[in-house]
C-alpha cells in the first residue's frame, strides 16, 4: 500500500499514538490526511 | 516554598445512581426497568467498602500491598474493611443522599418521607458532616403522589432505588433551559456534595485550621455549571466553600479537563507563593456522568459493575511548615502549545525537562503518579490497562534518556509506578488519588520525592487537536539544601 | 470506536468515495481489531453508525514495517517511535492481522 496520493483518516488514541501524530506520519509520506481522531476511553 | 499540609480523599457508593450515568442512560433507554438489568451486577455497600482499590483510595491499603493481593480484586474483598481510613471515608448510599439534598439551596432535589428520615438520623451523627458541623439540615421529605406528580408533569427525574422503590425526584432548575435539566442538575449536585464531603474531612484533620481561616478555595471539577447563555459559568469553588462554612474564602473553578487538578495545585501554590492567601483549597468533585461508564463490559464478564463511586477531594496549600511536603514551583512540567502530540515532546515536556532544570533525573523520583484508573473497570471494556500503558510509556522515556536499558522497563514500572486503584472519575483518577500516601511517604515514611502529572484529552472539546498536561514535583521538606 | 466517531468516519468515507484509508494508533490488540473490524466490516457491537453499514476501508497501522518505510526516519522517531517502544508491537499487528482475517473471510 502506498499512502502518497491517498486520503487518510487517522484514528489515534490518548494512551496510544494520538491522532495529529498519526496524521503528521501521513502527511509526511505525502498522503492528504481528510480527518483527524483521538479517541480517550477514560 | 508552599507545601500541601494537608490532603483528603472520599468516595460516596452509589449503586441506584450507576443508572444516571451517561454511558447506562444511553445504551438502557430502550430498556423499560434498566434498574432490574443492573440490579445483578450492583454491589452493596459492604462489597464496595471491602474492595480492596476503595480501601487504597481511602488511605487503609498501601500501593504495593495491593501490587500484591490477588486478582481479581472484586473476587478477593478484604476482611475487616473499615468505612474510614486517614484519607477519608466510603460513605453509604442512603447517607450520600441525605448529603445531596443538603447541598441544594433551591429544593429542586425531593426524597420520599422514609429516605430522608434515614438519612438525617445517620448523617446527623457522621464525625465530619455531622449535626454539628454547621452544614444545612436534611430537609423533609416529600410524598410519593407529590414526587410522581413531579415525575410526569414536571420532568423531575426519578432516583430509583436498586430495589426498584422511588427514592426521590430531581426537578429542573428552569422549564426551557436545556443546561438546567434534572439530569444536569444532578450531576452538577452531585460533584458539589463529594467535593464539600472531602472539604469538611480536610478541616477535620487533628490540627487543620479553622473553616473561617480558609480565604481561597479552588475546584477543579469537570462539571460545568452555568445556564443556557453561560453554560459553564461556574463557580462551584464558591458553591462548595459556602456549604463548609468558609465564610471568609473567595474562590473560582479552573478547567483543563482531567489535568485541571495539577493547574489548580500550581495556582494554588503560586498564590501562596506570592503571599496573597496563606492557605489555599483546592477541591474537585465527582463525576455523575462517569458513573457505569464501562458497564458493558462488566455486564458481559459476568462481574461487579465497579464504577458504582462517586469520588471528591480536598488539598491544604500552605505557607512552609517546616514538616510538610515541598510544593516546588521551581519543576513545575509544562506542556506548552509548541509541545504538540508528539509522545517524546509530550513525555520530555512533562517529566524529563522540569527535572532537569532543578538538576535531577527521572531516577531521582522514587514514584511517580500517573493515570491511576483502576484496570479492573477498563480492562473487561476493551480499553487496556491505562495506568501499565502510561508507565511504560514513562520507562521508555527513560531509555531513550539512557538512563535505563530497554531490560530494565518491567523494573522501572514494579518499583516506581503503582497499580491503578482509582475509580474510574476523570480528573480525580488523574495523579490525585496518591497523594494522600505520598504525603504520608514524604513525611512519615521513606520517600525523598515523587511526581505528579495530569493529561487533558482537551481535543474531546473539539477546540483545539492539542492534549494538555501538567506535572508537580512533591518533595520531602528539607530534603534539598535551599527551600528558598 | 466512540459512536460520535463512527458517524464522522462515515460522512468522510462517503464524502470522498475512493482512495481512502485508515491509519490507526491504536495500543494494543483488542482496541486494534475492534476499530479495523468497524471500519472494514462495521461496528461489532452494533450500536453506532457503522453498525451493519461494512465500508470496506483498507486499514493499518503506524506500526507496520509498510507505512514506517513511507515516512521520513526523523518524523518516525518524533512522532512514533516512543510509544513503538513502550506498547507491545507484536500484539497490535497480531490483532490487526485478525480483523483483516476475519473481513476477507465474510466478503
Amino acid at each position: 500500500m502506498e499512502l502518497r496520493g491517498k486520503k487518510v483518516i487517522a484514528l489515534g488514541e490518548r494512551d496510544g499514538v494520538p491522532g495529529p501524530a498519526v496524521a503528521e506520519c501521513a502527511k509526511r509520506a505525502g498522503a492528504e490526511v481528510v480527518l483527524t481522531l483521538t479517541a480517550c476511553y477514560v | 516554598m508552599p507545601v500541601i499540609r494537608a490532603v483528603s480523599l472520599v468516595l460516596a457508593h452509589v449503586p441506584s445512581l450507576v443508572r444516571l450515568g451517561s454511558k447506562p442512560l444511553r445504551v438502557l433507554r430502550e430498556v423499560e426497568q434498566p434498574i432490574e438489568y443492573l440490579r445483578p451486577h450492583l454491589r452493596d455497600w459492604n462489597a464496595a467498602r471491602a474492595y480492596a482499590p476503595n480501601q487504597v483510595f481511602i488511605g487503609n491499603v498501601g500501593v504495593d500491598e495491593l501490587a500484591a493481593r490477588p486478582t481479581p480484586w472484586h473476587r478477593h474483598p478484604i476482611a475487616g474493611a473499615q468505612r474510614f481510613g486517614p484519607d477519608g471515608e466510603i460513605m453509604p448510599e442512603d447517607e450520600f443522599l441525605g448529603l445531596l439534598a443538603t447541598c441544594d439551596g433551591f429544593d429542586l432535589l425531593a426524597l420520599t418521607g422514609e429516605v430522608a428520615d434515614r438519612a438525617r438520623s445517620t448523617l446527623d451523627a457522621h464525625p465530619v458532616v455531622g449535626r454539628e458541623s454547621g452544614r444545612p439540615a436534611v430537609p423533609a421529605g416529600v410524598g410519593t403522589a407529590v414526587l410522581n406528580e413531579r415525575i410526569a408533569r414536571h420532568r423531575a427525574v426519578p432516583l430509583v432505588g436498586v430495589d426498584g422503590r422511588l427514592l426521590g425526584a430531581m426537578l429542573p432548575g428552569h422549564e426551557e433551559d436545556d443546561t438546567l435539566t434534572g439530569q444536569v442538575l444532578l450531576e452538577n449536585l452531585a460533584c458539589k456534595a463529594t467535593a464539600a464531603l472531602a472539604l469538611r474531612h480536610l478541616l477535620a484533620r487533628p490540627g487543620a485550621i479553622a473553616a473561617t481561616d480558609v480565604r481561597y478555595v479552588i475546584n477543579c471539577g469537570e462539571e460545568a455549571v452555568g445556564d443556557r447563555y453561560q453554560r459553564g459559568g461556574g463557580n462551584v469553588a464558591k458553591a462548595v466553600a459556602e456549604w463548609a462554612g468558609c465564610a471568609r474564602a473567595t474562590g473560582s473553578d479552573v478547567k483543563a479537563f482531567c489535568s485541571g487538578p495539577m493547574h489548580a495545585l500550581m495556582l494554588a501554590g503560586a498564590l501562596v507563593r506570592s503571599a496573597m492567601f496563606d492557605d489555599v483549597v483546592v477541591v474537585a468533585g465527582g463525576s455523575l456522568a462517569k458513573l457505569g461508564m464501562k458497564f458493558q463490559g462488566h455486564v458481559k464478564h459476568a462481574m461487579p459493575i465497579v464504577e458504582d463511586v462517586l469520588a471528591g477531594f480536598a488539598v491544604h496549600v500552605a505557607r512552609d511548615d517546616g514538616v510538610s511536603p515541598v510544593l516546588r514551583l521551581d519543576a513545575i512540567g509544562r506542556h506548552e502549545v509548541a509541545s504538540g502530540s508528539a509522545p517524546l515532546a509530550v513525555m520530555k515536556a512533562l517529566y524529563s525537562e522540569p527535572l532537569e532544570r532543578v538538576g535531577l533525573t527521572l531516577l531521582d523520583v522514587d514514584r511517580f503518579s500517573l493515570e491511576l484508573h483502576n484496570p479492573e473497570a477498563t480492562e473487561p471494556a476493551g480499553s487496556g490497562n491505562v495506568p501499565l500503558n502510561n508507565y511504560r510509556t514513562l520507562a521508555s522515556l527513560a531509555v531513550v534518556e539512557k538512563l535505563i536499558t530497554r531490560e530494565g522497563i518491567d523494573d522501572f514500572v514494579r518499583t516506581r509506578g503503582m497499580p491503578g486503584f482509582s475509580p474510574t472519575q476523570g480528573h480525580i483518577a488523574s495523579a490525585i488519588p496518591y497523594l494522600g500516601h505520598a504525603r504520608r511517604g514524604l513525611t512519615e515514611g521513606g520517600l525523598t520525592r515523587t511526581m505528579f502529572a495530569g493529561k487533558g484529552s482537551l481535543f474531546l472539546g473539539r477546540m483545539t487537536q492539542l492534549p494538555d498536561g501538567l506535572s508537580l514535583v512533591l518533595e520531602r521538606n528539607g530534603a534539598r539544601p535551599s527551600t528558598a | 470506536m466512540g459512536l460520535e466517531d463512527q458517524a464522522a468516519v462515515k460522512r468522510v468515507a462517503d464524502e470522498h468515495g475512493s482512495g481512502v484509508v485508515v491509519l490507526l494508533g491504536t495500543p494494543d490488540a483488542e482496541s486494534t481489531q475492534t476499530l479495523a473490524q468497524t471500519v472494514v466490516a462495521g461496528d461489532p457491537s452494533y450500536a453506532g453508525p457503522l453498525a451493519g453499514v461494512p465500508l470496506g476501508l483498507p486499514v493499518f497501522h503506524v506500526f507496520e514495517p509498510e507505512v514506517r518505510d513511507q515516512v521520513p526516519i526523523d518524523v518516525y522517531e518524533a512522532q512514533v517511535a516512543l510509544m513503538e517502544m513502550s506498547l507491545d508491537r507484536d500484539a497490535i499487528l497480531a490483532g490487526l492481522r485478525e480483523a483483516r482475517r476475519a473481513a476477507a473471510a465474510t466478503s
